[in-house]
């Protein structure tokens, strides 16, 4: 029973990562840059969900779950744009610059949202108001109780990640996005503009990593501004683990690593749980860098 | 910029020798009118300007990526902190065994991960500077304390004199730091000192010229934690309070930042980047509270517009800008 229920926990931290690498994962499929920025846009995906639900609770003067909806949806075009944004002013000069000179912009640009998060919010936990949360849960086999938050949480995920999943195999655009991610100059040759798949990928990957920052504070119930940097390092992780810019690999990898990190916080010591991630990432890249999906990277570590 | 240019290539033609001894001069002086606030300032200065030189032959020879060099600080104040509360080892006694247990870790932790590059290693090295910290968090094996660290670390002592006030610590970390100058310079104009540069420029022609790059790499690894571990033990001793948040990522970065925004490849870099860092925002109270910020606008403008940093080693500008005369093409930066 037990471990049922640690399942349960496991996979929906699992979908979690699973959004949150899917941005790393594509950005580093078409630009082959780590995406520091990543995980800070995630975090500010939990505050500025706060803030519209707090705005919507002081014009209706009450809390409803419904109030989820356009919160979702405002905050995924908000930090979908501020991903363009950080694409445009961070990145995009460096294009031609190496792989150094990227990273360290990307990591200058996580300050930045940090910062800016830390000084407008405060440094204290955020919680959402109350009447928001959906509570309750059902009980299934074995005593095992799945809670209405997790299913949504699960849905959601499923949902996205499968729609994302048709988008990048079915459509053109999609099709132009692998195209980029193997090369840029035999892509442009063929008619695709660059630098639009790559606003198209900076809009996706963070779109949904704002909509996983919100549902994330949401589950947990209080946040601060140092959620970004956490999530994001474990989702990269995932990534990693599933074979970076690799889609289908993100996703196998996040669940991957929720599931593990959770049997190992429950039967071996919760303290320890985040060494296990990092100890999963250390051993991976030591003896296979290109992760579970990978091949293509090989020659790149 | 051009200006600047100038000015900076005008003074590289003064005898170096009159540098060095007016430096030497403004820093042994300079703290005597001081109060002891600016002094503490000048005393962190000094440390995160060791501390900076200890990644810079990482990062700025070797050319490797290590994000998570706050680790071996952090490993150096505590080894230090437990030899002194558990065996009254006094401070400048443990130093040796800092210096030794920092560059022990610096050898296990990175053997495994040499043959990883660029980005890759830079993610591993985060990894092991969180587990570093994160064991020091759950108080491994009983003796680090947890979160709360240890503390009633004794004050270092010369002969029976013990070092109390900010100036002695600066006096006393200003002596190690010249030794570190001394070091790292002549390590930079020697035959390893060499072969980092040439594995930086070039991995595999390096390799082909018969430079053993594993064991190169390893070295530059083993002797910047090392140097770490005795700028964590000098730290210690002057705050007799340590804690995990010392082996932080966040501190791992602002030393990255000091290397690479002050110039990569050269010893007046790391001064400059340390000023702009960690001295201003500490004498600044606005860029205290928005210091990440600050860190963070530094670090994309510079990569922008100045990518070998603000006062670079000529060769690593001529590396990332092209010769002047004979520009590179971008492509051949690119592959590099």
């Amino acid at each position: 029973m037990q471990f049922i229920q640690q399942m349960i926990n496991g996979v929906t931290i699992g979908a979690f990562y699973s959004l949150v690498a899917l941005g790393y994962t594509m950005v580093y499929g078409v630009l082959k840059l780590i995406n520091f920025a990543h995980g800070d846009l995630f975090m500010w995906g939990a505050y500025l969900g706060l803030t519209v639900i707090n705005v919507l609770v002081g014009l209706m003067a009450q809390g409803s779950a419904f109030f989820i909806v356009p919160a979702v949806i405002i905050v995924m075009i908000t930090i979908a744009l501020a991903g363009v944004l950080v694409e445009r002013i961070a990145y995009r000069p460096l294009r031609t610059a190496g792989r150094l000179a990227p990273v360290i912009s990307a990591l200058g640009v996580a300050f930045i949202l940090q910062s800016l998060a830390r000084n407008v919010y405060g440094a204290s936990y955020k919680t959402y108001p109350t009447g928001i949360t959906p509570r309750g849960g059902i009980v299934i086999a074995g005593g095992a109780r799945i809670s209405v938050m997790q299913i949504i949480v699960l849905a959601v995920s499923f949902l996205m990640m499968g729609a994302l999943y048709l988008f990048v195999q079915r459509t053109r655009i999609g099709t132009a996005m692998r195209a980029v991610s193997l090369n840029h100059d035999v892509s442009r040759l063929m008619g695709i503009d660059v630098n639009r798949i790559i606003a198209i990928v900076f809009l996706i990957g963070p779109g949904l990593g704002g909509v996983a920052g919100m549902i994330v504070a949401l589950y947990y119930g209080s946040f601060d501004f140092t959620l970004g940097w956490t999530y994001g390092l474990k989702a990269f992780i995932a990534a990693i683990l599933g074979g970076i810019g690799n889609i289908p690999g993100a996703m196998l990898g996040g669940f991957l690593l929720g599931i593990i990190e959770t049997l190992g916080a429950g039967y071996i010591s919760p303290q320890w749980k985040d060494v296990i991630a990092y100890v999963i990432l250390i051993l991976i890249l030591i003896f296979r860098p290109t992760g579970i999906l990978g091949e293509r990277v090989a020659e790149k570590v | 910029m051009a200006i600047l240019q100038d000015t900076v290539t005008r003074f590289r033609k003064v005898n170096p020798l009159w540098w060095q001894v007016g430096l030497l001069a403004l820093a042994i002086l300079m703290p005597l009118p001081l109060g002891d606030y600016y002094r503490s300032v000048m005393w962190r200065t000094v440390l995160y300007v060791m501390l900076g030189l200890s990644l810079h032959i990482i990062v700025g020879y070797a050319g490797l990526f290590q994000l998570g060099h706050a680790a071996f600080y952090g490993l150096g104040a505590y080894t230090c902190a437990l030899l002194n509360l558990h065996f009254d080892v006094p401070i400048l006694l443990t130093l040796p065994f800092s210096v030794l247990v920092a560059a022990l870790f610096g050898y296990l932790i990175t053997r495994p991960i040499l043959h990883l590059r660029g980005d890759y290693l830079c993610i591993v090295t985060i990894a092991f500077g969180e587990v570093v910290r994160l064991a020091l968090v759950n108080n491994i094996f009983g003796i680090t304390g947890g979160a709360n660290g240890l503390s009633g670390i004794d004050r270092p002592a010369l002969f029976g004199f013990v070092l109390r006030k900010p100036i002695y610590h600066y006096y006393l970390t200003l002596f190690f730091l010249i030794i570190t100058i001394f070091a790292v310079q002549r390590l930079e104009h020697s035959r390893l000192g060499r072969a980092w540069m040439y594995v930086r420029e070039d991995e595999v022609a390096a390799e082909a010229m018969g430079i053993d790059t594993i064991q190169v790499k390893l070295l530059a690894f083993v002797l910047g934690s090392g140097w770490a571990g005795l700028a964590g033990a000098l730290y210690a001793g002057r705050i007799t309070v340590i804690s995990p948040d010392q082996a932080k990522f966040m501190e791992s970065v602002i030393l990255f930042c000091v290397v690479v925004l002050g110039g990569a490849g050269s010893i007046p870099g790391v001064f400059v980047g340390t000023l702009g860092m960690v001295t201003l925002p500490e004498v600044s109270r606005f860029l205290k509270a928005w210091r990440d910020a600050w860190l963070g606008v530094a670090m994309v403008t510079m990569m922008i517009a100045r990518p070998e940093g603000l006062w670079p080693s000529r060769r690593v500008q001529m590396e990332i800008r092209g010769d002047l005369e004979k520009p590179t093409p971008p492509h051949a930066i690119e592959n590099q």
